[in-house]
């Protein structure tokens, strides 16, 4: 399969739609936590690089199976994000942002100190595992997934939870524990992400997972719309892909990307695409084009 | 040594303190994590820099820096937070805010060169022996100035009617508005003070430690607004002790427990007060309102 695809598309665009493929797994789970649940997570690149690390460090070192390994560093990162989500998040309040960033930048300094992962050097030799085919399959898996869940009973209570978090708790949602919850599957995806990421890059260092990459993917959830999955799609698609069309852009990233936060709440908090759900589109589809459903009364 | 140890701490502690006070501020009035107040204490030490560079004293570059940081902090809340109150949800302002950090960061990246630059000589440097301890004329004018403002704040905020409207707007925004406070205008106030104050303590650590560059604010501020929750976020005296605390925990962990950890112990006392008492050290705990 991934020969074929790579003898239709050109090398150049094969990566970018991997990347972006990699990419989308980890905006799904931060936008879950951020878009959904509202709270606002700034470290996700140091749950990618503990991901990235573990299962390099499983399938170069210790010799286990890619898809393990895989799991294993998703494991590792849902783990450490259970360790940050519990005390960040048992409160009401923007805390969980404060302790990221600081979780983001300990995650930093300690693998540039760590010996197993090359220290500041970095890690170089990954057996390149990842291919077109599986993150196609991932991420279509995740997309699904994603969408079922926010659609469930268990969506209804993130998204009450975004809106309002005292009304939530009284209409019988247990705040904490679903807040920790979605923290740990975000996680969990940026993890996923990150071993995707090391298995598909060769080469992996502590500079791949800087505050910047976190406040990338920050940019992608917030460009494409809160807590709505199309919004993520899109926001990933153009920030992956501008600064490969735009010098510019490329150049001055961090002083773009600051900007573009600011400009997107003033002028469009909820995003491109805010809050249209998967459902809503299928629903508005079969409205104009389908068949016309008689109308239950509720 | 240990006396010596505290010293430094203090000093530390109180540059600490002046960041401090503007994120409890901020947030006692508008629950809002202001995350551009670090970069307004980088841009206060390089406004520093650049009037002691034009040849003015210290206490005249001092002075320069918190009117020019005011102002700065104005046009942020102006531009960045303003637009956004009371229409929109809990996250929108402080993505914002995460926007204005970057954004002010790699700006100053852009205008300066990331490298350190340098303070040039602006007083003449002495030391004293008093006691077991030897205390710099740098360090002596820190902890005075901090002292100063500190006092100044502390009246400002108790005695005149700009501080007495700012802690009605603390307490309630929207009965504070009913009362005939214009609550736009003190926000911008508070926004105004908090800045000046973190320009101050921009100005002394750049001399300091003798060092100034683009990204200085990003941890400082981190480890300020750890500092802030310390003491009891909306807190006045909460922060400057929070703060003073958090600048001797942090140098006494580097004298006596390993230096490779220092920028840790910040982040790692916030985890604890987060865990242990919510509400800080004089933090009052708050019913929901609903």
């Amino acid at each position: 399969m991934d020969q074929l695809i790579s003898q239709i598309i050109e090398p150049y665009y094969l990566r970018i739609i991997i990347l972006f493929g990699i990419n989308l797994i980890m905006v799904l789970g931060l936008n879950l936590i951020t878009g959904v649940t509202g709270q606002l997570s700034m470290g996700h690149a140091g749950f990618m690089s503990l991901g990235a690390y573990t299962s390099a460090i499983l399938t170069m070192h210790l010799g286990v199976p890619f898809y393990l390994a895989l799991l294993g560093g998703a494991l590792m990162a849902a783990l450490f994000g259970l360790i940050i989500g519990v005390p960040a998040l048992r409160l009401e309040g923007d805390y969980l942002a404060i302790v990221t960033i600081g979780f983001g930048e300990i995650v930093r300094v300690f693998f540039l100190n760590f010996e197993p992962g090359g220290k500041a050097v970095g890690l170089a030799g990954i057996p390149k595992e990842t291919g077109f085919t599986l993150v196609a399959v991932i991420a279509i898996v995740v997309i699904v997934c994603m969408a079922r869940l926010l659609n469930s009973r268990m969506g209804k209570a993130l998204y009450a939870l975004r809106e309002n978090e005292i009304a939530a708790a009284a209409c019988g949602v247990n705040t904490t524990r679903l807040k920790v919850m979605t923290f740990m599957l975000g996680t969990f995806l940026g993890g996923l992400g990150g071993g995707l990421y090391a298995h598909y890059r060769y080469y992996i260092s502590p500079v791949d997972f800087d505050f910047s990459r976190s406040i990338e993917l920050v940019n992608m959830v917030v460009l494409g719309g809160l807590g709505s999955i199309p919004g993520a799609i899109l926001g990933t698609a153009i920030l992956t892909a501008l600064p490969e069309a735009l010098r510019v852009v490329a150049d001055y990233r961090m002083l773009f990307y600051g900007a573009l936060l600011v400009l997107m709440m003033v002028f469009r908090p909820n995003g491109l695409l805010g809050d249209i759900r998967l459902y809503d589109l299928k629903k508005r589809w079969s409205k104009r084009w389908g068949k016309k459903k008689e109308a239950k009364p509720c | 040594m240990f006396w010596q140890q505290l010293l430094n701490g203090l000093t530390l502690g109180s540059s600490y303190a002046l960041i401090a006070l503007g994120y409890t501020m901020v947030y006692g009035i508008v629950q809002l994590i202001n995350f551009a107040h670090g970069e307004i204490y980088m841009f206060g030490a390089f406004a520093g820099l650049f009037l002691v560079n034009a040849g003015l004293p210290l206490g005249g570059a001092l002075l320069g820096a918190m009117v020019f940081c005011m102002l700065l902090g104005m046009a942020v809340e102006r531009l960045a937070y303003r637009p956004l109150r009371g229409k929109s949800s809990r996250l929108a302002p402080l993505i914002s805010a995460l926007g204005m950090s970057i954004f002010l960061s790699t700006l100053m990246a852009l205008l300066a060169g990331v490298n350190t630059r340098r303070y040039p000589q602006v007083i003449d440097l002495q030391s004293y022996q008093v006691g077991p301890v030897r205390i710099s004329s740098m360090q002596v004018i820190m902890l005075v100035v901090s002292a100063l403002m500190m006092i100044a704040l502390h009246l400002m905020v108790q005695r005149t009617k700009a501080g007495k409207a700012m802690r009605a707007c603390s307490q309630d925004l929207e009965a504070a508005s009913l009362m005939g406070i214009n609550v736009n205008r003190i926000i911008s106030f508070t926004f105004a003070v908090g800045s000046a104050l973190a320009a101050a303590g921009g100005v002394m650590v750049g001399i300091y430690y003798n060092a100034v560059w683009p990204y200085m604010g990003t941890l400082a501020g981190l480890k300020a607004f750890a500092a802030a929750v310390f003491g009891g976020i909306g807190s006045i005296p909460g922060a400057m002790l929070g703060g003073i605390i958090l600048g001797v925990l942090e140098i006494m962990g580097v004298a006596y427990i390993s230096s490779s950890f220092k920028d840790a112990i910040a982040f790692g006392i916030l985890i604890l007060v987060l865990i242990i008492r919510p509400q800080g050290i004089l933090g009052r705990k708050l019913s929901k309102k609903v």
